[in-house]
């Protein structure tokens, strides 16, 4: 059963002091930082954050009860706010005095929802009339106000990625409004209204942060409800993204189930969801028992999931809050991959889900070797379907990589910015992973049929094809390899006279090999490095070794290379053929190339042709050596 | 086979080659005195008298067991006689075959009533290419009747003797001796030009069909009569192509032509319409009387010897060729799933491949009629083309030249294949024709020019700027022109034979190719 997880929490959680009535514990889910105060602070504050960068420990004064606290972008500022109407702030600027101001709201009787830091020193307030936009000017110890908004605020939303704020407006709470920040200003977005639900899906009298509808909301242009994710229950519901997967917690069945919004139906406007995999809850965590307390032979502590569940906070969205026991606890949420393979039958879905996570090359890699020898139904089809994925993905990134190198090497002139290199990520498989990890074991298996590899074989092969991407040669040495160890050599034959397994030096030579258990070999291996045009001195070679010594002479006079080829070679092939007439007609077409170099029939020392000039002579006399001609 | 020829106000008559007799026998089955007949297994015509049956037979008998005595190996294969000739072929071990041609001859009608005289042109028919015609019929025999031998033991002599009947019967009929030529000496392959990417989704149409189904042994896949893919052996592909588009494919081109204009496949509760169909087998899938009855065929005989069904499915252009083991009993379910599976694929595939083979002929241009007509065939894979012959039918084979411009590259083939080495040979005929034919490695490439008052260096120069064409259009010639030999071969007959004074001049054209337009004619090769 373990193995049905896909969740877990990760290792090593944040650790910190659990609520009490002495200390308070906020959670800043912008920074990811956890507070634990005491006492009002005075007793201390203790940050911690995911890593040990963003903790920071420090005392002030308590000057009431903290609602909510939060530092800005790089803890250079505090924001606490103890009453309804205002909010404080104490610089934490490094080599600055730690100045205090206080700032209220502008709007009468409002009260404040919320704060938001949009930047180090930019700070949005959400009231429920509304909103104001200011910079801190701790130097001065002031606030400026630089832009504020009235509109009915129920709830609101801040999303520190994009940094936009949507706020649920109107009596029924189903127009939101977003506004978007950036350095300094405040835009205000198209709004949006929600249909309220009147299927089974999360119902509500009206709805509230935990209704579910995801909205992309674009920087620019009009909305469109693109994505629905059909829950299937009712209850109360949390919510997290992890790696790009929206992961909606169920407390009353306690299990979890995953959304990626990515999957979508083509042509289709609106995507209603299903979830990816069928619910499951997250893998039990233990807690290892630490401190004095703690006997060394005591099992880890279960953490009790259903804790994990009711105390999921519903506004975190890539932690999970929860404070069981003495201390709390504060964890990353990991979708882990492997669990998922044997949950998702659809294979060509599975791709496109291990495709987009973060993690997941070696997971694919081992879900192609399964497929291959697991003897799995569906076969050839579903083989070429994940073969397609696999290279559409490697397809994309080729291309970028050369647009990357085209753009780069016509130089920054072109005055668009300089682009970025195209980043390799893991969804990558290119022709060595796949030859590595699956198909060089694949093509050893001794108990499938060659039949099938091969098919397997070519179909990757295909694949590339199709998207264009050019086929390395040890893919098709294992083709080749494959066809000769089962005598398939006429099948062998087929493929090259189609051009199936395309011209290189390599496969040339590999052919070359073959000729002794497979004649015509001998023809299509010329063939080959005759159509490269860079083998020339290969057909040389192997002309010459099959004693074509006219041949080769034919050949390189035709490809214009004979001013300054070896005559000994050839002297020596034609000797060898014991044919007399041969080697006087070689001897004679070299006497009249060195003429028409030299202007002189004799061979020149470096070309070591002495004992070929004496020969000759033996055989057809002094008098037949070429006589140069004296005007 | 006669053709009235009116020539100087005489009315002459020429008579074709045609087949005299045909016989099997296996000197071994009756060589005691008076048992002479037991030896004869299968004799053509049937009419004749016992008698004149053995003296036919012995006389054969005799011939080659003379010849033997000169060389053991390489008895004689062929006996030229004023009137016939006869070719005789050991099919298997002591088994013979025999055919009698009769020579082709002119009856020239005399005056005063006299009986016309008769002129034999002994000369005018060529052993290689009637030697070749008598293999191919024991090939067609095996193919669908497998050996002999096998015969023989699965039921002695009178089954032999039975199967032998049945078969040549109606083989014998569907001979035509006087259109046979070069093409018959070769009986390559003709592949089609296809570009890799179609090639490969072929490819994986046939590994996933042979998946699906794994009855399937062997497939074979052919598009406008000509091969894609074979997973049979060449040998095997050979006989099975020929007998594919010679006798089953034209016998069903009617249909298909009506079937092709039809509007595109209307897609109909999720299930496609397709045009396929069964070549062999049932008809009709739907008809409850239908059989599923396919032709068997033998293959690999020389060491597994299987039997399989033979299974000729087609959609528009495309026809696929499954076999399946004998062993097997196909029913209506599998040839209703196999049509299910298939048919829409096909379909699919052919229009794939149709436009493929448009683009490619929009690419190369319009098509005009070239100054020269070739022959083409690579004795390594069988590779044949030609654009000398018509599309190919049952009942005769059509050429676009003279009998006798035929009968010329027959006897450069003859050269050819008296010596080992590379050669070309330049050949003037009569009618301002000129012949080239050259060998290079195993090769063979055969031009005829018409070129009025051309010198010999002009048709070498023209005949190797073709050569360059046709390196073009058959990427894997290349090593053709890097190893010619000019050799000369003088012989005196009608034509005039000339020495080629400088070989290499065909490779230096190379360089001067500027036949853009041709590329893409043949994205493959041959």
């Amino acid at each position: 059963m373990s193995e049905e997880h896909y969740l877990e929490l990760c290792e090593n959680p944040v650790q910190f002091e659990n609520a009490s009535s002495v200390n308070n514990v906020f959670f800043d889910e912008a920074n990811k930082q956890v507070f634990a105060v005491r006492s009002g602070g005075a007793t201390g504050v203790v940050v911690k954050g995911p890593d040990d960068k963003n903790s920071v420990a420090f005392r002030m004064d308590d000057k009431g009860e903290v609602k909510c606290i939060k530092f800005s972008i790089g803890n250079k500022i505090l924001a606490v706010q103890r009453t309804p109407k205002s909010v404080d702030f104490i610089s934490f600027i490094p080599d600055y005095p730690h100045l205090e101001c206080s700032q209220e709201c502008k709007m009468k009787n409002a009260s404040i929802l919320g704060f938001c830091w949009t930047n180090w020193n930019e700070i949005v307030f959400v009231t429920d009339q509304g909103i104001e936009f200011y910079q801190v000017l701790p130097d001065k110890r002031s606030l400026k106000l630089l832009k504020s908004q009235s509109v009915n605020v129920n709830w609101y939303m801040y999303c520190p990625e994009t940094a936009v704020i949507l706020l649920s407006t109107t009596a029924q709470g189903n127009v939101l409004q977003p506004f978007a920040f950036k350095s300094g200003t405040m835009s205000k977005m198209p709004k949006f209204e929600i249909e309220l639900p009147v299927v089974p899906k999360p119902a509500k009298p009206n709805l509230t942060e935990r209704d579910i509808a995801v909205h992309v909301v674009p920087r620019e242009g009009s909305y469109k409800k693109t994505n629905v994710l059909k829950l299937n229950t009712t209850g109360k519901f949390a919510l997290n993204v992890v790696d790009n997967l929206v992961v909606v917690h169920h407390q009353s069945s306690q299990t979890s189930i995953i959304f990626d919004i990515k999957l979508r139906e083509p042509d289709c406007a609106l995507n209603v969801h299903q979830p990816v995999l069928p619910g499951r809850s997250i893998h039990p965590y233990r807690i290892p028992l630490t401190g004095l307390a703690a006997v060394p032979t005591q099992p880890p502590v279960p953490c009790e999931l259903c804790i994990l569940y009711e105390t999921f906070s519903p506004a975190c969205l890539t932690c999970a809050v929860c404070s069981p026991f003495a201390s709390g606890y504060l964890w990353y949420l990991q979708v882990k991959l492997p669990p998922t393979v044997n949950l998702l039958q659809d294979k060509g879905k599975l791709m496109d889900f291990l495709l987009r996570r973060r993690d997941c090359k070696m997971v694919i890699l081992s879900v192609c070797a399964q497929m291959l020898n697991g003897g799995d139904k569906g076969g050839l089809p579903v083989v070429a379907t994940v073969f397609d994925k696999l290279n559409q993905v490697y397809k994309e990134y080729l291309e970028a990589e050369q647009t990357y190198t085209v753009a780069t090497e016509s130089g920054p002139s072109r005055g668009s910015a300089a682009r970025e290199r195209p980043v390799r990520t893991q969804a990558v498989i290119d022709q060595s992973d796949m030859y590595t990890h699956v198909l060089s074991s694949f093509s050893e298996k001794k108990d499938t049929s060659h039949k099938f590899i091969i098919a397997v074989l070519m179909e990757y092969i295909r694949s590339l094809n199709q998207v264009q991407i050019t086929v390395q040669h040890y893919l098709y040495e294992l083709v080749i390899k494959m066809l000769v160890q089962h005598n398939l050599f006429y099948m062998l034959h087929q493929f090259l006279q189609y051009h199936v397994l395309s011209d290189s030096k390599p496969l040339a030579c590999l052919l070359l090999s073959l000729e002794s258990t497979y004649p015509p070999a001998h023809q299509l291996s010329l063939d080959m490095l005759k159509r490269l045009s860079t083998a020339n001195d290969e057909i040389v070679e192997v002309l010459l070794s099959r004693q074509q010594v006219l041949g080769a002479l034919r050949f390189i006079r035709s490809v214009g290379g004979h001013g300054n080829i070896s005559a000994r070679k050839f002297l020596d092939a034609a000797r060898q053929t014991a044919d007399q007439m041969l080697f006087y007609t070689i001897f004679r077409f070299f006497e009249q190339r060195n003429m028409r170099l030299r202007g002189n029939p004799s061979f020149i020392p470096g070309e070591h042709c002495e004992e070929h000039v004496v020969y000759f002579k033996q055989v057809f006399g002094e008098q037949a050596l070429m006589k140069q001609v004296t005007v | 086979m006669i053709s009235p020829r009116m020539a100087s106000g005489m009315q002459e008559k020429q008579y074709t080659p045609s087949l005299l007799s045909f016989f099997v026998y296996n000197p071994s089955f009756g060589s005691r005195e008076g048992e002479e007949e037991k030896k004869i297994l299968f004799y053509h015509p049937s009419e004749v008298e016992k008698n004149e049956k053995i003296r036919n037979v012995g006389l054969c008998e005799a011939i080659v067991q003379f010849t033997r005595t000169f060389c053991p190996t390489k008895p004689a294969k062929s006996l030229h006689t004023q009137k016939n000739r006869q070719f005789f072929f050991e099919a298997e071990d002591s088994f013979w075959i025999v055919m009698v041609v009769r020579n082709p001859m002119v009856e020239k009608p005399n005056k005063d009533g006299r009986p016309p005289t008769i002129e034999y042109q002994e000369e005018e028919i060529l052993d290689t290419v009637y030697g070749a015609v008598l293999r191919e019929c024991y090939s067609m025999y095996k193919l669908f009747n497998g050996t002999f031998g096998r015969a023989m033991e699965a039921g002695g002599v009178e089954l032999l003797m039975q199967k032998l009947d049945k078969f040549f019967y109606r083989y014998l009929q569907t001979l035509h001796l006087q259109s046979c030529d070069l093409l018959d000496v070769f009986g390559g392959i003709a592949f089609f030009p296809l570009d890799k990417m179609t090639y490969l989704k072929i490819q994986s149409f046939v590994n996933r069909v042979e998946e699906s189904l794994s009855l399937i042994k062997y497939t074979a896949f052919l598009y406008n009569d000509q091969l894609i893919w074979s997973g049979l052996e060449q040998d095997d592909m050979r006989i099975l192509y020929k007998y594919l588009t010679t006798s089953l494919f034209p016998r069903h081109s009617e249909p298909e032509l009506a079937g092709r204009d039809s509007p595109l496949r209307p897609e109909v509760a999720g299930n496609l319409l397709h045009y396929g169909r069964f070549l062999t087998g049932p008809a009709n899938l739907k008809d409850p009387e239908a059989k599923f009855r396919f032709p068997r065929i033998f293959v690999n005989t020389e060491d597994s010897y299987e039997e399989l069904h033979l299974i000729v499915y087609k959609a528009m252009s495309a026809a696929v060729c499954f076999m399946i083991s004998a062993s097997v009993e196909l029913t209506r379910e599998f040839c209703e799933q196999l049509d299910g599976l298939v048919g829409p694929q096909l379909t699919l595939l052919a229009s794939d491949i149709c436009e493929q083979y448009n683009v490619n002929r929009r690419i190369s241009g319009p098509d005009k009629e070239p100054q020269f007509k070739f022959i083409y065939f690579n004795h390594m894979n069988l590779a044949e083309k030609s654009t000398i012959h018509m599309r190919k039918t049952a009942s005769v084979s059509l050429t676009s030249v003279h009998p006798d411009l035929m009968k010329i590259l027959g006897d450069i083939n003859c050269d050819f294949a008296r010596v080992d080495e590379d050669e070309e040979i330049i050949v003037k005929a009569m009618t301002d024709y000129w012949v080239v034919g050259k060998k290079s490695d195993q090769r063979e490439l055969y031009v005829i020019l018409n070129q009025k008052n051309a010198n010999l260096i002009e048709v070498n120069g023209s005949s190797s700027h073709m050569f360059s064409w046709l390196y073009l259009l058959i990427p894997t010639l290349s090593t053709t022109f890097s190893s010619w030999t000019e050799r000369n071969k003088g012989k005196n007959c009608t034509k005039k034979r000339e020495r080629k004074r400088d070989g290499e001049r065909a490779m230096d054209c190379f360089t001067t190719l500027k036949l853009s337009a041709l590329q893409g004619v043949m994205t493959a090769s041959v």
